[in-house]
């Protein structure tokens, strides 16, 4: 009986609040709360909320933005000619490809970086900080540009340092077909992004106990049975966070397929293919469909994983 | 440390510098070729040649390039103050206060932050040119709202939680009311946390393509990335290649300046957000 009683007062919170009638501080309390947080809450709410409802009633319409006097309520027609034409699936394709292979390399390589930076010389670790954070905070259009420059023809090097590679020769176009220009882009994500994947692999390594990796090393575990059973495993919620944000960004590529092909050739991803149809053809109808389900896209994503890979998002808050 | 693993750790090091540096290099050497030069298949321009910077900063393209570089820097500096003053109070309520909502709030940003903004940008541009909005600074300033605050939510919330707190109950206790335990103890505390957001913020700002490419028209409010993906679309210059180099290296320097600066700073302020350090 006593022991129950010892438990439950453990258990209780600091604070307790209580559960009816608010003490006047508590309402006070809340009120600043509110009123502090409110702004900044609301605007944001405001901002993307909006959209989200009109994009939703916007896809239900077949509208034109050069003809809207014959603008007409088609329910999900629109989703039906988008779901029922290649030109979607050819784009879907192209970005789920650009999903995975730019984030299993960047995973891999960014991994790689998070561990030098952990184990290097204190002496060297600021430039490496440094040298990693450029990738980063240079402009996704200009990253796209420097790639794009330096494989094509009329200004590139590539051709002429890679001349040995069989295939490679001095007008190798790479901007012609489909999966070389897709390579390129995926070379400018993989650089413009492995940094903040590393940086965050590398807050999980750091939360890595270090007795843990001591005690297998003094059980004789090898670096890879160390890496495999105790490193990985305790930093694998950073890896899932670093994961799926970096999939969802990924998955909303845009940037350098605009600068790199403008989406010739069925190189287009589901954003761009968006971007085409509202802003250039002002379809839109069509234009909003393609956005509700891109936007889809990403919440299934997101949903497959925290309720498949059991993602702990209050970490992501930082909570 | 034997001598031959300093020698490997140095070695890693300037892969690694090279990995970062490569292509800034590439854009910088090729902002300095001359337009017969472009062409020359090599990394390296045969001679230093300035005409790309003469191109944008007073001859053909300096009419699209330089009204872009003062509509970047001020869209993007207004949207990021916005943001951190907003962002500041908010963050202050979650770190500090006890009220319902905070997780509503940081879930919120969170889904505003994965949110596609192509999706945000289809109503917009509609929405936008029917109220006067389109190709103006407020057009641009608003939408970046929604790309800055969700990140300065987040890291201001993660700066906020480390600051110690008993020095406000100090404050409050010597007869400080809450408003000036804030103003004077706590303000002076989040301050490197605050700018280190500001510069988070900034960049995702000072980043952005799609609103700058779907919400403007002219030299009116269109920012930088955007100026940069039409140069390619006009034909007043030969190989507008050259050009964009010289584009690219001048908004990139601003940037690298910073980072190589505040590197500490922004690091701390990139994985608090995300991950519980």
């Amino acid at each position: 009986m006593s022991q129950t009683i010892t438990r439950t007062e453990g258990a209780t919170p600091e604070t307790p609040v209580p559960p009816k009638g608010l003490s006047d501080r508590a309402r006070s309390e809340r009120r600043l709360g509110w009123l502090l947080a409110g702004p900044a809450f609301g605007l944001m709410v405001l901002i993307t909320g909006y959209p989200i409802v009109q994009a939703v009633f916007d896809s239900l319409w077949d509208y034109r933005l050069t003809d809207p006097s014959s603008s007409s309520f088609v329910f999900l027609g629109n989703y039906a000619v988008i779901l029922s034409d290649p030109i979607w699936w050819t784009a879907f394709a192209v970005t789920v490809g650009i999903t995975i292979v730019t984030v299993a390399v960047e995973l891999v390589l960014g991994f790689a970086l998070a561990l030098v930076m952990i184990k290097a010389l204190r002496a060297i670790r600021p430039v490496l900080r440094a040298a990693i954070l450029i990738p980063y905070a240079i402009i996704t259009v200009v990253s796209a540009f420097a790639w794009q420059f330096a494989f094509s023809l009329d200004s590139g090097f590539v051709n002429t340092w890679f001349s040995w590679i069989p295939g490679v020769t001095a007008d190798t176009d790479w901007f012609d077909g489909t999966l070389s220009p897709l390579f390129v882009v995926c070379l400018a994500e993989i650089w413009k992004t492995t940094p903040f994947i590393s940086l965050l692999l590398l807050a999980g390594l750091a939360q890595v106990p270090e007795v843990l990796q001591e005690a297998a090393k003094v059980d004789g575990a090898s670096w890879w049975q160390r890496m495999s059973r105790v490193t990985i495993p305790n930093m694998k919620a950073a890896i899932m966070v670093a994961l799926l944000f970096r999939t969802l960004d990924a998955f909303r590529v845009f940037d350098s397929i605009f600068v790199m092909t403008a989406g010739a050739n069925n190189t287009e991803s589901l954003a761009f293919l968006a971007y085409r149809q509202t802003i250039s053809r002002v379809e839109i109808g069509l234009g909003s469909a393609v956005s509700v389900l891109l936007a889809l896209s990403v919440l299934l994503i997101c949903l497959l994983f925290v309720k498949g890979f059991r993602v702990d998002l209050s970490q992501a808050r930082g909570e | 440390m034997s001598t031959r693993e300093r020698t490997l750790w140095i070695v890693v090091g300037i892969l690694i510098v090279v990995y970062a540096l490569f292509p800034v290099a590439w854009i910088v050497s090729l902002s300095f070729k001359s337009s017969a030069d472009i062409s020359n298949a090599q990394f390296l321009p045969t001679e230093f040649s300035s005409e790309n910077y003469a191109v944008i900063l007073t001859g053909d393209a300096s009419s699209l390039f330089l009204p872009a570089l003062v509509n970047s820097f001020g869209i993007c500096l207004i949207a990021t103050a916005i943001s951190c003053l907003l962002s500041m109070f908010c963050a202050y309520a979650i770190a500090r206060i006890d009220f319902p909502g905070k997780r509503v709030i940081l879930s919120t940003a969170l889904a505003v932050a994965i949110f596609p903004t192509i999706s945000i940008v289809t109503p917009l541009f509609n929405l936008w040119r029917q109220i006067g909005l389109y190709d103006t600074w407020p057009g641009l300033i608003i939408p970046y709202l929604s790309l800055t605050l969700p990140i300065s939510i987040w890291t201001l919330s993660a700066f906020f939680r480390e600051i110690p707190w008993e020095m406000e109950q100090a404050a409050q206790v010597d007869g400080a009311t809450p408003w000036q335990a804030f103003r004077k103890v706590i303000v002076p505390l989040a301050a490197p946390g605050v700018f280190t957001t500001a510069i988070i913020a900034f960049f995702l700002a000072w980043n952005d393509f799609i609103y700058g490419i779907s919400l403007t028209s002219t030299e009116a409010a269109r920012p930088v990335p955007a100026a940069l993906g039409l140069f390619s679309g006009a034909s007043q210059f030969e190989s507008p290649n050259g050009p964009i180099a010289a584009a690219a290296v001048i908004v990139t320097i601003p940037v690298v300046i910073l980072v190589l600066i505040f590197q500490r700073r922004i690091v701390a302020g990139l994985t608090n957000g995300a991950v519980k350090g």
